[in-house]
């Protein structure tokens, strides 16, 4: 049987004045039946562009230039639009960084749940509103019958989160896309609004790909890792393989600046330098002005991907 | 909500008070109330006891009272020209620039609600190309050349359309106050010119406006999320921007349609339309200062009526007014 999800040889552009330029570059990833799985990087990294490619929901102007993405088998990249719309926010749903911005001020939380459903499914309205009242209560949202007649603004961020993982939820899709749904949270209720999601995707068997910039999280939740950096997957494998023996100088720099992973009392280790951006991506290998085991071959040569004996694929020369 | 239009009605009532203070400051330093009662023949010494009957002599604030008093019981005086009470004057003359806005308001609504939101959805094709040019234009032509234009070709060359005077009218109320051309075809043919010629003022500005608050709403995330859930384009662009693109557009309309009221003093002086306007210029040129006051506070309360009421409206339809309202 076919995965899920999968992802061959991703390339997206974005379609400049200056010129196109390469946001995503030859990103593989596959994804099976209720499988979770962490896309971690800097920000600007490619995260949130790689999920919206999936949904085929790049903003302008940018485009899916190579490469294709399978659902169940069926190449979804090349759908044209009227099909895309059967599948987004159906059977792949999304979730957004900020709630404060995503939900429309001017429609009350019950419209916006019910027209997702009535987008997808010929059902009544009764019929919806029953289902969104069923979700609400899913996602622990106290007295829910009263929110379907609320505003957004009526309710707080970790509320509007928990609402729009309900409006996720609500067509019981196969994958969720969740793009830094805590990032936009106090810190308070961040750990709550990932347990939710982590505990929902596990009883209904739900593939939840969870971007995020904080490897820690991801460390907690997600049972596969893929690391980016400036547009390309450096390391991918499973998270306790990553985590516990990381190969790229990169996924080390990463592992080594979350707080708690060193001694206490010892300095946390920052990656010197920045990511450089899109238009100044240097030769070879795109990580080789901040590494410490940068080599000759890494200035000239880009590495290919290779399977290392933990059974993480890794794009280094060094290993 | 309620708090919300309690205050909302206090405000208008302020600015109506400031208004009404201009107004009669006006009126006490060049109206002459004598002269407008019993003309120029009169010895100095007679106007004197007059002026002293009818407290001209009395302290401003005490005028004042009295002028507010009076024109809360409708008293605006009496006009020199038509020897009528001027609110009589005013109110046989307001439906006719009425019925003008509002043939001129709903001409703008059907023409740029489609043209500004298709031109923001497809700002690449080419017709919107076409729009946006010619509203570049629009917004540059002053409205007498247009309104003298429309004349030139539709009524002098093409003889399609009158080009003065409200036509056959219908007395709805049968009380002579409300004449509506509304209700026949040689009134609506007459209607057609000045409204067009009004609307044209204001045309091109809500075409853009629409057009440019629609295409920030297109960008914003709530919209990505929508496309997100799969809903479909139509529902996408013609519920969930379109509410938010009204929101805005809906109090510039509402500040802008006072302001038409004031631009009906060209259209009806270009196509003789027997409205405020023209009784308006009437009045400047007779120096009918009774009339010209009466005009100026009226017209004044129309303006404060409609802001409040569309803020009320807009307090209805956006939640988030609604709810600074009640705290
Ligand atoms: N709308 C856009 N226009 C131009 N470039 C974009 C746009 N969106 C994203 N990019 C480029 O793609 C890169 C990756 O962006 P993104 O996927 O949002 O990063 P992140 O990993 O933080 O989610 C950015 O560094 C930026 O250069
Ligand atoms: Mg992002």
């Amino acid at each position: 049987m076919s995965h899920l999800l999968e992802i061959h040889d991703l390339e997206v552009k974005f379609a400049l004045r200056t010129g196109d330029i390469i946001a995503i570059d030859g990103v593989d990833l596959t994804l099976d039946r209720g499988e979770t799985l962490g896309l971690v990087g800097e920000s600007g990294a490619g995260k949130s562009v790689t999920g919206f490619s999936i949904i085929n929901l790049i903003s302008k102007p940018g485009y899916i230039s190579k490469g294709k993405i399978l659902f169940n088998g069926d190449e979804i990249s090349s759908y044209p639009d009227k099909k895309m719309r059967e599948i987004r926010g159906n059977k792949i749903s999304m979730i957004f960084q900020d709630p404060m911005m995503t939900l429309n001020p001017v429609f009350t939380i019950g419209t916006q749940m019910i027209e997702t459903l009535l987008a997808h499914k010929n059902i009544s309205k009764k019929e919806a509103t029953k289902i969104a009242l069923e979700k609400l209560k899913k996602v622990q949202i106290p007295s829910p019958g009263t929110r379907l007649n609320q505003y957004p603004h009526e309710l707080s961020g970790g509320m509007r989160q928990r609402i729009i993982i309900a409006i996720a939820l609500i067509t019981d899709p196969q994958i969720i896309i969740a793009d830094e749904p805590t990032t936009a949270l106090d810190v308070t209720i961040q750990a709550e609004i990932m347990d939710l999601l982590q505990e929902l995707c596990e009883t209904d068997n739900m593939a939840l790909i969870l971007i995020t910039h904080d490897l820690a999280v991801v460390s907690q939740v997600t049972e596969k890792i893929a690391v980016m950096y400036a547009g390309k997957i450096i390391e991918s494998g499973l998270t306790h393989e990553v985590i516990s023996n990381p190969k790229h100088p990169y996924t080390i720099g990463l592992i080594n600046s979350i707080p708690g992973s060193t001694k206490p009392g010892e300095k946390l280790q920052q990656i010197p330098g920045m990511m450089p951006t899109l238009s100044e991506i240097p030769s070879g290998c795109a990580f080789n002005p901040r590494c410490t085991e940068k080599k000759e071959i890494c200035e000239t040569i880009i590495p290919e991907p290779k399977k290392t004996d933990s059974g993480s694929i890794v794009s280094c020369h060094m290993r | 909500m309620f708090a919300f239009i309690i205050r909302r009605t206090l405000q208008a009532i302020m600015v109506m008070l400031v208004i009404s203070l201009i107004g009669f400051s006006i009126k006490s330093n060049i109206g002459d109330p004598v002269r407008d009662l019993v003309g120029e023949r009169v010895t100095p010494a007679e106007r004197a006891a007059i002026a002293d009957k009818l407290g001209l002599n009395d302290p401003f604030f005490i005028q004042y009272t009295r002028f507010v008093k009076n024109v809360l019981h409708g008293d605006f005086g009496t006009s020199l020209i038509y020897r009528k009470p001027c609110l009589e004057v005013i109110l046989k003359h307001a439906p006719a620039t009425i019925e003008l806005v509002l043939g001129a308001a709903l001409i703008i609504i059907l023409i740029s609600l489609p043209l500004g939101v298709f031109s923001a959805l497809k700002p690449k094709h080419l017709f919107s190309r076409f729009i946006m040019g010619f509203s570049t234009l629009g917004v540059s032509i002053p409205v007498f050349l247009t309104a003298i234009m429309f004349i030139y070709l539709f009524a002098v060359t093409l003889g399609w359309l009158p080009s003065y005077g409200r036509g056959e009218t219908v007395d709805i109320f049968n009380n002579g106050y409300w004449n509506s051309g509304f209700l026949t075809i040689d009134g609506l043919k007459h209607l057609v010119l000045p409204c067009i010629s009004l609307a044209s003022i204001m045309l091109p500005l809500y075409i853009r406006l629409i057009r440019s608050e629609m295409m920030e709403v297109l960008e914003t995330e709530y919209i990505k999320y929508a496309w997100a859930k799969g809903l479909s384009p139509k529902r996408i662009w013609l519920v969930h921007a379109f509410k938010n693109t009204l929101l805005p557009v809906v109090t510039v309309f509402g500040l802008q349609i006072g302001i038409m009221f004031a631009f009906t003093i060209l259209t009806e002086t270009v196509f003789q339309w027997q409205g405020m306007g023209f009784m308006f210029l009437e009045a400047i040129q007779r120096a009918d200062i009774s009339l010209l006051i009466a005009y100026l506070v009226v017209v004044a309360s129309v303006f404060v009526l409609v802001n409040t009421l569309v803020d009320i409206f807009y307090g209805f339809i956006n939640p988030t007014v609604r709810i600074a309202g009640t705290k």
